[in-house]
């Protein structure tokens, strides 16, 4: 049996200021398996991973890989490609300047000189070999993520890898391409290389992966056998929680009440087409269909924060104009965006700056919180949200996903906003903070705010929406409540199969 | 089979890369304007000399455009590449002058002739610039500080010492420049005086440094890993590093080479002018910058042509000889033209590339 491993890493420790990121942990991989590493945000997977990359360096613990006698130290990417370890991350890391030959080869070769006729001609190989509609010398910029994904999958395999990591690979590939994935995972570990596969898809795991090794808190909580452990043992185990927890969550009832606080009328912005909305006082609702459906377009368009082309927009029946995010929030509106790294945290301020980012815009730049009522305002929502952060003065980019999406929400608890628009508030976040967001939304609705909700995740929606507005290309196609409100009847209303 | 059908039609479409389109974007222009120029202005511009007269007088301009481009290519900047220049010319100036005690002193105790001098100058003009190249590189590479504020130290650095080694001008010998200013003479493409006799064509030896040059960084850039590892760093230096490139290595030589090269140029400068001057090479640094803009190189790094610089050059040096020949002789016209003609480039770039990303949007 000893001969089968691969990899080995023992006593593994990593602490940042503040944070023990990894505390003796083992791992263990085998030739021709496909290891499925898990845990929640903040369990430590990445620190693992870029400690195995030598991105990090270690602060204690020992590696030893197939092939090299003892324990060896990895310092650079590049050492870590020499002992046959290759990594594709979930961004890509490729140079979108170079062509995807160039990002195929580059920094492969001891070789001085370019070979670009050999170079293009393996490449145009390996793209057919694995069906990547990509041509060798096309910019790799010109490409779509998912083929700028299956470039740096190209590349490693390639590369003559015993280890190939895949941090969070399916992201952003749809089903098919998920299928053509997981056919070369398959074709690889025939092969004898030993994957360890990073995902939060956990049907993925089931349908790929031999083993589980489970990280929660940075410490190692065990390595598993797929067929020994059950889906709902394998969540409990990454979040420690009571299973429980996760299904009881009360939905919010349909509005009583039928105060209409907020109301648009054919509102249309660059990037959305005409549309009539409402939301009622206390009312949970949301939009769902298919992604570019148009659905966080048309919450942009009521935040403003598209250029708003049209439409009359009311907010307590009052008529109001919404141009831009600033008179949103002087409405009372408030928007959590989508891409949480580009539109919603600044990376480089504390957690502190960005909690009182909204309320300070709100009042004026010109009147700034005093320091001590700023900390306040953190140190309460810290408390509230439950935001692992060292310190109100860490910068946000240290924390894990999940709490920097409680930072930003926490930004906008502040303003005391009327209402609230979540645009996939729970994307990339692990099943604990997820449920707690869920509980939030609905605990914040019934102290009368309103909530617009757009997950991809159905399931999700249906737990905490009490009325759908299904959109297909761009359109508003159906507006379910009630006893429409099941799986089977939403996903044929996006599809567009008629009642 | 559908899918296969889709894959089929993304094959067969030859997409160029953004570097080429911008390359083939700045050739039109130059060339559509000398020939404008030739239609509009003749005289001058029909003459073949024309063309070799802007080659002889920005030959140090080529080189040191060059350098900057690697440079600009992996993201970076360096404007100490005139001041160093004028640096170099002044040193050389002095070792050739003998106003440089050190130097007679080895000549002399090593019992060499008077043309060696012309060696150590080289030799001094090479020194320089890797000691220039040297420092800031390994202060912006390795110790991460920002390259423009390394590289402005440098500038004023190398303006104060040329003052610190003489305040006044100072000239080469002429028994030593007719070595150095000796021309190559093109007969075929010469051109008849005004008294009908033919005069050929002359280019001096910095323009066949300056073209060596410009083949050698091609090469560099083209060919070979560390010029590929240039277009990496300057495309996203976080995945570079993830794909094994060296970022630090890499980073450090393109300002190493860049050093270098404005050695060179200073050299070349010397053997044009033959002259040390504390305001010799003013504003190169600004000039070699809109030459590698107007060759297609793009501030931000990843993107950009040594042949394309060569253009750039070209093309900057073409509007200056319109503005004069059109009767604009004040100095500031030249100024407002070029900056014109900046402005206008870099918007057309953008415009092209913006163009471009929307369009793939689209698909």
């Amino acid at each position: 049996m000893e001969q089968d491993i691969v990899l080995t890493m023992r006593g593994i420790c990593k602490s940042f200021p503040g944070v023990k990121a990894l505390n003796d942990v083992d791992f263990t991989l085998r030739k021709g398996t496909i290891h499925a590493l898990m845990g929640e945000n903040g369990a430590g997977k990445s620190t693992l991973i870029k400690v195995l990359t030598g991105i990090y360096p270690m602060d204690a613990g020992e590696i030893r890989i197939d092939g090299t006698e003892g324990a060896i130290s990895i310092r650079s990417p590049q050492e870590a490609q020499s002992y046959g370890i290759s990594t594709v991350y979930q961004e890509i890391t490729l140079c979108p300047n170079l062509t995807v030959a160039e990002n195929m080869f580059i920094g492969r070769t001891r070789a001085r000189t370019v070979d670009w006729k050999g170079m293009e001609k393996r490449a145009g190989e390996l793209l057919d070999s694995l069906g990547i509609p990509a041509r060798p010398r096309q910019q790799l910029g010109s490409c779509s993520l998912a083929v700028q994904q299956m470039v740096a999958i190209a590349r490693a395999v390639d590369t003559d890898c015993k280890v190939l990591i895949l941090d969070e690979p399916t992201s952003s590939l749809d089903d098919n391409e998920v299928e053509m994935l997981f056919k070369l995972m398959r074709d690889l570990k025939a092969r004898g290389v030993g994957i360890i596969f990073v995902t939060h898809f956990l049907e993925q795991v089931y349908e790929v992966s031999d083993q589980i090794t489970v990280l929660r808190n940075g410490e190692l909580v065990g390595q598993f056998d797929v067929e020994a452990l059950p889906q709902v043992k394998l969540v409990e185990l990454m979040i420690g929680k009571d299973i429980a927890d996760l299904a009881v969550i009360k939905k919010n009832a349909p509005c009583e009440t039928q105060e209409v606080l907020y109301e648009a009328e054919g509102l249309s912005s660059s990037e959305s087409r005409p549309f009539d909305f409402h939301i009622a006082k206390g009312e949970v609702n949301g939009f769902t269909g298919l992604l570019g459906s148009g659905r966080s377009e048309s919450v942009r368009a009521i935040f403003g924060a598209d250029p708003v082309t049209g439409g009359q927009v009311r907010v307590n029946g009052k008529k109001v104009r919404i141009q831009k995010p600033l008179d949103a929030m002087k409405n009372g509106i408030g928007y959590l965006p989508e891409d949480r790294k580009r539109d919603g945290i600044i990376a480089d301020l504390s957690v502190r700056e960005n909690i009182i980012l909204a309320l300070q815009v709100i009042k004026g730049m010109n009147h700034p919180f005093s320091r001590a009522k700023a900390e306040a305002f953190a140190d309460e929502y810290i408390k509230a949200l439950e935001i692992k952060t060292a310190s109100t003065e860490t910068p946000i980019k240290s924390l894990s996903g999940g709490n920097q999406q409680k930072v930003i929400l926490a930004r906008w608890l502040l303003t005391h906003p009327q209402y609230l628009i979540l645009d996939e508030p729970t994307r990339g976040i692990d099943v604990g903070t997820k449920t707690e967001i869920q509980k939030l939304v609905l605990k914040l609705a019934e102290e009368g705010m309103s909530v617009t909700f757009i997950s991809s995740e159905i399931e999700e929606m249906l737990r905490t929406c009490s009325r759908l507005i299904v959109m297909r290309d761009r359109n508003i196609v159906g507006e379910l409540t009630g006893g429409e409100l099941t799986q089977e009847h939403v996903m044929r209303t996006i599809a567009g199969g008629g009642n | 089979m559908n899918k296969q059908d889709n894959i089929q039609t993304v094959r067969r479409r030859e997409p160029i890369t953004d570097t080429q389109l911008l390359l083939t974007i700045t050739i039109c222009i130059f060339v559509s304007m000398y020939v404008l120029a030739m239609l509009i202005w003749g005289g001058g511009f029909r003459k073949p000399q024309m063309l070799f007269d802007m080659l002889n007088d920005n030959a140090f301009l080529i080189i040191i455009s060059c350098g900057l481009t690697i440079v600009m290519i992996t993201g970076s900047i360096d404007i100490s590449v005139g001041g160093v220049t004028a640096l170099v010319a002044m040193v050389g100036v002095m070792i050739l002058n003998g106003n440089l005690g050190l130097f007679n002193g080895l000549i002399a105790s090593l019992g060499l002739g008077e043309q060696w001098r012309i060696v150590f100058a080289l030799l001094m003009a090479l020194l320089i610039g890797l000691a220039f190249g040297l420092v800031q590189g390994y202060l912006i590479a390795c110790l991460q500080i920002q390259p423009f504020i390394i590289t402005l130290a440098g500038m004023f650095f190398a303006r104060g010492m040329i003052t610190i080694i003489s305040v006044d001008p100072q000239k080469a010998p002429q028994e030593l420049m007719d070595i150095l200013q000796n021309r190559i003479e093109i007969a075929w493409l010469g051109s008849p005086n005004k008294k009908g006799v033919m005069i050929p064509a002359r280019m001096e030896i910095g323009v066949i440094v300056a073209l060596a040059v410009v083949f050698l960084v091609y090469f560099l850039l083209r060919r070979t890993q560390l010029g590929r590892g240039f277009y990496a760093v300057g495309g996203n230096q976080q995945s570079a590093l993830m794909l094994g490139v060296n970022v630090r290595k890499t980073r450090f030589l393109a300002h190493l080479l860049c050093g270098l090269l404005s050695g060179i140029a200073g050299f070349v400068f010397m053997m044009h002018t033959g002259a040390g001057n504390a305001t010799n090479a003013t504003a190169a640094e600004m000039n070699a910058i809109a030459s590698s803009i107007i060759g297609g190189t793009l501030l931000t790094g990843g993107v950009g042509n040594v042949i394309g610089t060569l253009f750039g050059v070209l093309t900057l040096s073409t509007i200056k000889s319109i503005v004069t020949t059109s009767g604009l002789r004040d100095p500031w016209w030249q100024s407002i033209t070029t900056g014109a003609m900046l402005c206008f480039f870099i918007v057309l770039q953008s415009v092209v590339l913006m163009r471009r990303a929307k369009n793939k949007e689209k698909k």
